[in-house]
């Protein structure tokens, strides 16, 4: 490829502390969400783990509690803070490794479409068939499979959402390309979908609202950070673009 | 399909080996600090479980599986 290198090329650095930063900015908009909305349900289904451990005569969480309720209230943020700025660091290390391979020469579309890949693989596809669990769902004897079960479906989205560009690049026209990308992408979530376990533990006894409106929650946390990471990313690199360059030939091409 | 700009429009540097160790370490921080608030289950220290108990409300909302 003749591709030279630019001299005005912000390195590896840059792009990455953008990406951190997008990612804080990111991460505690979606702990502001999860507060507000994912908050008042977690606390209720807390409130049925204790009653239910009452009922049965087991101690109470309450003894030998390490964090109290107010803890884990201000450590939401700081979960929600740290994995933004881990996911931002990840999508700018993708970014620097594919812009070349991603053919926009948009840098906008181009961060936003590598953080709607992020939102499709690593949300979307293991919400489907891992929907995420408030407290007192789930058998504790059971979270090491749970949770290999859980990191396989975030690589079968990864590989599904890769598939579909690879299947969309070997299609001419526009059309094509679109339906190759929809099967590419099917398939793979399909057979994953097939091999992996199902796992059911809600109990009978656990509220069907509590559960759904639990969910919604969940899904608005991931996509609050997913969304805000991509905008604050793509806002960051045209910030540090307009700042750099200078060159007057801004490109209004859009693919 | 627009052609690959020239290079002034490209905003990365050069994929070299150099780069691709760098990029490597820094995905697996990355992981390591997801895998911390994520996922330590809290099975081998007090620590594990206090940063578990910390972050508990979060990861249920992000959606990992959780006791």
């Amino acid at each position: 490829m003749s591709l030279s290198t630019s001299s005005k090329a912000p390195g590896f650095g840059a792009l990455l502390l953008r990406g951190l930063l997008a990612g804080l900015i990111a991460g505690l908009l979606a702990g502001v969400f999860a507060y507000a909305f994912g908050e008042p349900k977690v606390d209720a289904a807390i409130a049925l783990e204790e009653a239910a451990a009452h009922a049965t005569g087991e101690p109470s969480h309450h003894a030998d509690e390490l964090v109290s309720r107010d803890g884990q209230r201000g450590g939401l943020f700081l979960a929600t803070a740290l994995y933004g700025a881990a996911m931002g660091g990840i999508l700018a290390t993708a970014y620097t490794l594919l812009r070349r391979r991603l053919r926009t020469p948009s840098n906008t579309r181009a961060a936003l479409s590598l953080a709607g890949a992020a939102l499709l693989g690593l949300v979307l596809v293991p919400y489907v068939k891992y929907p995420p669990n408030p407290p007192a769902v789930g058998d504790p004897a059971t979270i090491n499979q749970r949770t290999i079960s859980y990191l396989a479906i975030v690589v079968i989205g990864l590989v599904a959402v890769w598939a579909a560009v690879v299947a969309k690049r070997t299609q001419p026209s526009e059309w094509r390309q679109a339906i190759a990308a929809v099967v590419g992408f099917l398939v793979v979530v399909v057979v994953g979908y097939a091999l992996l376990p199902n796992i059911s533990e809600v109990p009978a006894t656990f509220p069907p609202d509590l559960l759904w409106s639990f969910r919604l929650a969940s899904l608005g946390t991931q996509v609050v950070l997913w969304t805000a990471l991509g905008l604050a990313y793509a806002a960051l690199l045209s910030y540090s673009g307009r700042r750099q360059a200078t060159q007057p030939e801004r490109q209004s091409v859009t693919a | 399909m627009p052609k690959l700009t020239t290079a002034g429009q490209l905003s990365t540097p050069t994929v070299s080996p150099r780069l691709l160790v760098t990029a490597l370490a820094v995905v697996a921080l990355m992981l390591l600090v997801t895998y911390l608030v994520a996922f330590d289950q809290g099975a081998v220290s007090r620590s594990g479980m206090f940063l578990h108990e910390l972050m508990h409300d979060g990861r249920h909302l992000l959606g990992v599986p959780c006791h």
